[in-house]
């Protein structure tokens, strides 16, 4: 029987992402563009995920679109909102995930689910960059690192200090401040990855707070935003391979189950 | 001879109505005659007896929002130095009363007296006070304790009722002329009886379809806190509820060119300056508001004449109730609606509503098992909303709705 295959597109804010998957809910391929939406990110990545596969969109059976350039995805069959993709694809990357953290470009989630990945209740931040994505991003530049360099940083502090959890432009003076007076950066680093947390926390104790907890979204990748979760919840945080990817995954998950589970 | 008769439509009505009220007040001030600032739940009977024509500002202030005209006058009231967390209605009404005390003829004319009750909201008492003090002009209170029980207290009730038998004679002072009981007397019955019609007419969207979408009562409501003293308010709400009658009995959804697919329940205030983004997103998804706590709040139930059930009545509404309270008046709201989801609007110009939305979304989630979703707005400031974060927040309810259902 000839093959078929999924495709899901998660267009973030900083970044787009696309999985493709096959009748039998296998990974073929994935693609990351650090672009979001309202740039050329979103062409990058379907080129990008096509490429070297022999697959165009004439060999795939649905796609679903998700994040928040979702709308503007016009080849997308179906549009379904992040929470629950998220939710979709952390149950197949880690099925024991009960408590999800999403830390994206611009958005926290925090989301209960139960074990067939079903969105229990969600929490989402309010109408502030601080805790998010961005806000990493403006920290990484006013420190001069490259966003990447800081789990590193976070590894080696020594006196972490505090970082303002409040607003991303506060946050921003304080660090310069810091460094005026000479404070080590790694211990910045640490502070402002505390300061993430601390903002996320407020999210996640609203959900059951069942274990296991997982961190999902581009933050994710930071192990040092991961270690100072853990310190802060006192628990393992299970992390999955390619945390970026969750939603796109979720996506190409439910564009799945819309053709082999319900025909 | 009124100016709304039975061949008209209720919308019809409700425009000609509200136009009405609001040139009936310029006309008064051109006159000379004594107009009245009057928070939305506050007894209008007394106003309405003395033949003081009253007029709404948290209505005007959310037209302006509606209208997208609120900047102006909030930034206005910012740079007097009230700070953008007071709320956004209190913001627009004293940037205007600011900007246009100067000038003789306006469209919303400034008061000769104020008359605020805080049965539903504290910060009427500053905002009322601030204007009374910069107008130099009465400032009418009606004090109404907070019901911390599970019952309004018989200490709270006649505290109350001396309070409405004093308003009459600060009335009849700042008249200059008796209060006439007879009058007021037929007052009250009209204005129960208005309270009954709209409860009737907007109940009616338990029915499914809802004939009715939350969205269009929210207009609606204009006349209840407006006109309520007065015939052709109750006429109108009689309209409305032969038409959603008619419509329910086609088998007709108050969703314009859209199907009710879900039933959700509205949670605090309408976020007016986006009120047409928060309707369309819902109704894209087939979601009709079919749930608020708008139907009841105007519920003044009470004997003409009867100035202790009357203190009961506006001691006893939904804002002014205890946590228990709140809680108990939206479940029998989700049952009677039969609403399976929950959208509630984080105002920040309101933060009773807000901070009580916690804990109630908690209570409702564990004992009803319904899905909630929360969303940042205001009901006047624009700049407290972010149409993608609604847009999202709806889809995953709905999303969550869909699947429970399956």
């Amino acid at each position: 029987m000839k093959d078929r295959y999924y495709l899901g597109v998660d267009v973030g804010s900083a970044s787009s992402k696309a999985v493709i998957i096959n009748q039998n809910k296998e990974i073929i391929k994935t693609s990351v563009i650090q672009m979001g939406t309202g740039t050329s990110g979103p062409k990058s990545v379907i080129d990008d995920i096509f490429a070297d596969t022999g697959l165009s969109f004439e060999n795939i059976k649905l796609t679903v679109g998700t994040g928040y350039g979702r709308n503007s995805l016009k080849f997308a069959d179906k549009q379904i909102s992040e929470i629950s993709c998220h939710a979709k694809g952390i149950n197949y990357e880690l099925k024991k995930a009960r408590t999800v953290l999403d830390i994206g470009g611009q958005d926290v989630k925090a989301i209960s689910i139960n074990e067939s990945g079903m969105v229990l209740n969600f929490y989402m931040n309010d109408k502030c960059a601080a805790g998010t994505g961005r806000f990493l991003e403006v920290m990484a530049r006013i420190l001069g690192v490259k966003i990447d360099e800081l789990e590193k940083l976070d590894e080696n502090a020594k006196n972490p200090v505090a970082v303002s959890s409040t607003c991303t432009v506060f946050a921003e003076s304080e660090v310069i401040s810091l460094l005026s007076q000479e404070t080590k950066i790694e211990d910045i680093t640490r502070g402002i990855h505390n300061s993430i947390v601390t903002r996320a926390l407020a999210l996640l104790y609203k959900t059951n707070m069942e274990e296991d907890f997982t961190l999902t979204g581009g933050v994710a990748q930071n192990k040092g935003v991961i270690r100072a979760l853990e310190r802060a919840l006192n628990k393992k945080i299970y992390v999955a391979n390619k945390p970026q990817l969750i939603g796109a995954i979720g996506a190409a998950i439910f564009a799945y189950e819309a053709v082999e589970e319900r025909g | 001879m009124s100016i709304i008769n039975e061949n008209m439509t209720s919308k019809e009505m409700l425009d000609i109505l509200v136009d009405k009220n609001m040139e009936d007040a310029r006309k008064a001030k051109a006159k000379g005659e004594l107009v009245c600032w009057s928070s939305s739940i506050a007894p209008c009977e007394f106003t309405e007896t003395m033949g003081i024509c009253t007029i709404y500002p948290e209505n005007y202030a959310a037209v302006l929002a509606a209208k997208k005209l609120a900047p102006e006058f909030l930034e206005h009231a910012e740079r007097k130095g009230y700070a953008n967390d007071i709320c956004g209605y209190a913001r627009i009404n004293l940037g205007y009363m600011d900007l246009k005390k100067e000038l003789d003829e306006i469209e919303f004319p400034l008061p000769d007296l104020v008359l605020l009750c805080n049965n539903i909201c504290e910060t009427l008492l500053k905002w009322y006070e601030n204007i009374a003090y910069e107008l130099n002009i009465p400032l009418l209170i009606v004090d109404v304790p907070f019901n911390h029980g599970d019952e309004v207290t018989e200490e709270n009730i006649k505290y109350v009722e001396a309070q409405l038998y004093d308003l009459i004679h600060q009335l009849e002072l700042i008249c200059n002329k008796p209060f006439d009981m007879d009058k007021f007397q037929e007052v009250m019955k009209i204005a129960s009886n208005n309270a009954t019609s709209w409860y009737e007419a907007t109940s009616l969207c338990s029915a499914v379809p809802s004939p009715l979408s939350g969205f269009d009562m929210f207009n609606y409501m204009a006349l209840i806190v407006c006109m309520r003293g007065k015939k052709e308010c109750g006429t109108t709400f009689k309209k409305l509820k032969a038409e959603l009658e008619e419509k329910i009995s086609k088998g007709e959804c108050g969703l314009r060119g859209a199907e009710e697919k879900h039933r959700i329940m509205w949670d605090g205030i309408a976020c007016w300056p986006y009120l047409s983004h928060t309707y369309k997103v819902l109704k894209n998804k087939g979601a009709n508001m079919t749930g608020s706590t708008y139907p009841s709040a105007w519920a003044l139930e009470y004997t003409p004449g009867n100035l202790y059930e009357m203190a009961k009545a506006y001691t006893s509404m939904g804002n002014n109730l205890s946590l228990k309270g709140q809680t108990d008046l939206r479940k029998g709201i989700i049952k009677e609606a039969k609403c399976k989801g929950v959208v509630m609007h984080l105002n920040r110009s309101c933060k009773m509503c807000d901070f009580l939305q916690y804990e109630i979304g908690k209570e409702l989630e564990e004992s009803m098992d319904i899905p909630i979703t929360t969303f940042d707005g205001d009901q006047a400031d624009p700049r407290n909303y972010s149409k993608a974060q609604y847009e999202t927040r709806i889809e995953a309810l709905v999303e969550m709705m869909e699947q429970r259902a399956q």
